[in-house]
């Protein structure tokens, strides 16, 4: 095993804090650079995708800096354990449809980005319980049905029903977790969200 | 289902200071004892206030950067915000979101453009109002020092129209008397806007913040007296609430 690889890269691709979520990391003893260079990328034993904001101005921040392909052939190719959060998770999908546009995703996990409809107040903003749908390493010791900090008006509509981990409620039910082999996205921040928000973070950096 | 979020306010001047009416500052407490109590008792989030920094025109980012470091909730800053540099360092040094109040009446495109580079999740509006001489409720900035000549209904149509994340809506009247929450107001607010309402300004008592869940519909309630001058900590509140049925975060 190369011992002087890189455990984390948290993808800089100017979207926000990511302050709490390299806290966290390097809390949890794993070694954790913010990068937008491929030969660091290319170094990580796992890759974390941030973000707040927008899902075109995501995907068009990650297509001038050409990290498209190479997050891609991380994932699918290599496998390398890839960890979607919030805008981070919203841009797995295929598409998206932000700002009135259509907006190409990643394309990771089939889904479409939608805004939530909805007669209560946008964003959805604040705690909210994360109900498990499948069984999955990622909720290794997390009781079911606990609180995650959410901030978000749009979501994930996830088109494969074995994908969706999770859901939470706002007037109807979205997926607050999705996974696909080694490709996760979770809606809530999970460095915000104390001590369950770490635990499934650990249990991310664990795989 | 969603819970309904209970906000500890913390106002800083130099020292940590509660008023009463936006005026008689006292010192409170030491800054960093008080962040410790409060992530000990899981409060919800964290709002962060430095009254100074509105009238300097100097924020202080090296005092954020310790606050942040050891707060594990969400935290919101405001206090002299007015660029999208002040913006952009104080998400550098750990702040969730930025709340915004002279600035969202002085420079409003100011808001239209923090919005569009930062996103919605990032953008607070605080509006601070008091009825004025003609019996209307005006919106106030500078602290509450420095009268617009704007009415409340308009200023919060408009800013909730720009779709922030939330608005922090503060009756100075109210504010630091602890008898209750402004609730007709607070009511007809959350029922005009499009984006939630932080209720501010009046909790005395556990009884006051349910009040103003059941009354006015509102899901976030930020207090600052209650919690410096009454043995009552955000842990009692959320467990007084729990017990009249309102969902919170245990």
């Amino acid at each position: 095993m190369n011992t002087s690889k890189l455990d984390v890269v948290v993808i800089d691709y100017k979207t926000g804090n990511v302050d709490s979520i390299l806290k966290a990391i390097s809390m949890a003893n794993y070694s954790v650079k913010l990068s937008d260079k491929k030969e660091v990328i290319l170094s990580a034993k796992k890759i974390i995708l941030p973000g707040q904001g927008s899902f075109d101005y995501g995907m068009e921040q990650l297509m001038k800096l050409e990290l498209i392909d190479i997050i891609k052939e991380q994932a699918l190719i290599n496998k390398i354990p890839v960890l979607g959060i919030c805008l981070g998770m919203q841009i797995l999908a295929d598409i998206g449809y932000e700002n009135k546009k259509k907006t190409k995703g990643l394309g990771l996990i089939s889904g479409e980005v939608k805004k939530i409809s909805t007669n209560l107040k946008l964003p959805h903003v604040g705690w909210n319980e994360v109900s498990f749908k499948k069984k999955d390493k990622i909720f290794f010791e997390i009781k079911d049905n606990k609180d995650f900090y959410f901030v978000h008006a749009y979501y994930f509509d996830c088109l494969n029903p074995n994908q969706i981990l999770s859901t939470t409620n706002y007037n109807f039910n979205f997926p607050s977790v999705v996974g696909n082999q080694n490709i996760y996205g979770f809606q809530f921040h999970p460095e915000k969200s104390l001590k369950n928000g770490i635990k499934i973070l650990n249990n991310f950096l664990k795989i | 289902m969603q819970k309904v979020r209970i906000i500890p306010t913390l106002l800083y001047n130099n020292s940590l200071v509660k008023g009463k009416n936006f005026k008689s500052w006292r010192v409170v407490s030491d800054l960093h004892t008080m962040i410790r109590l409060y992530n000990l008792r899981e409060v919800d989030e964290l709002i962060f206030f430095d009254v100074n920094a509105g009238e300097n025109n100097i924020i202080d980012f090296e005092l954020i950067d310790q606050f942040a470091d050891e707060c594990f909730v969400p935290l919101t800053i405001g206090g002299g915000v007015k660029s999208l540099d002040h913006i952009e360092n104080l998400l550098k040094v750990g702040a969730d979101k930025i709340c915004i109040n002279t600035a969202s009446i002085e420079d409003p495109d100011f808001i239209l453009k923090a919005i569009k580079k930062y996103g919605s999740q990032c953008i607070v509006i605080s509006i601070d109002y008091k009825i004025n001489e003609n019996n209307q409720k005006e919106v106030y900035v500078k602290s509450g020092k420095k009268k617009t000549g704007k009415l409340l209904e308009e200023h919060l149509k408009e800013m909730s129209d720009l779709n922030p994340c939330e608005i922090i809506l503060t009756s100075i009247d109210h504010d630091g008397i602890m008898d209750g929450y402004d609730l007709d107001t607070i009511s007809s607010m959350n029922s005009i806007s499009s984006c939630p309402i932080v209720a501010s300004g009046g909790a005395g008592s556990c009884q006051d913040i349910y009040e103003v869940i059941k009354k006015t519909n509102v899901r976030a309630v930020s207090s600052s007296s209650i919690y410096h001058f009454t043995e009552i900590t955000p842990l009692d509140v959320k467990r007084y609430l729990n017990q009249k049925n309102i969902s919170v975060r245990l």
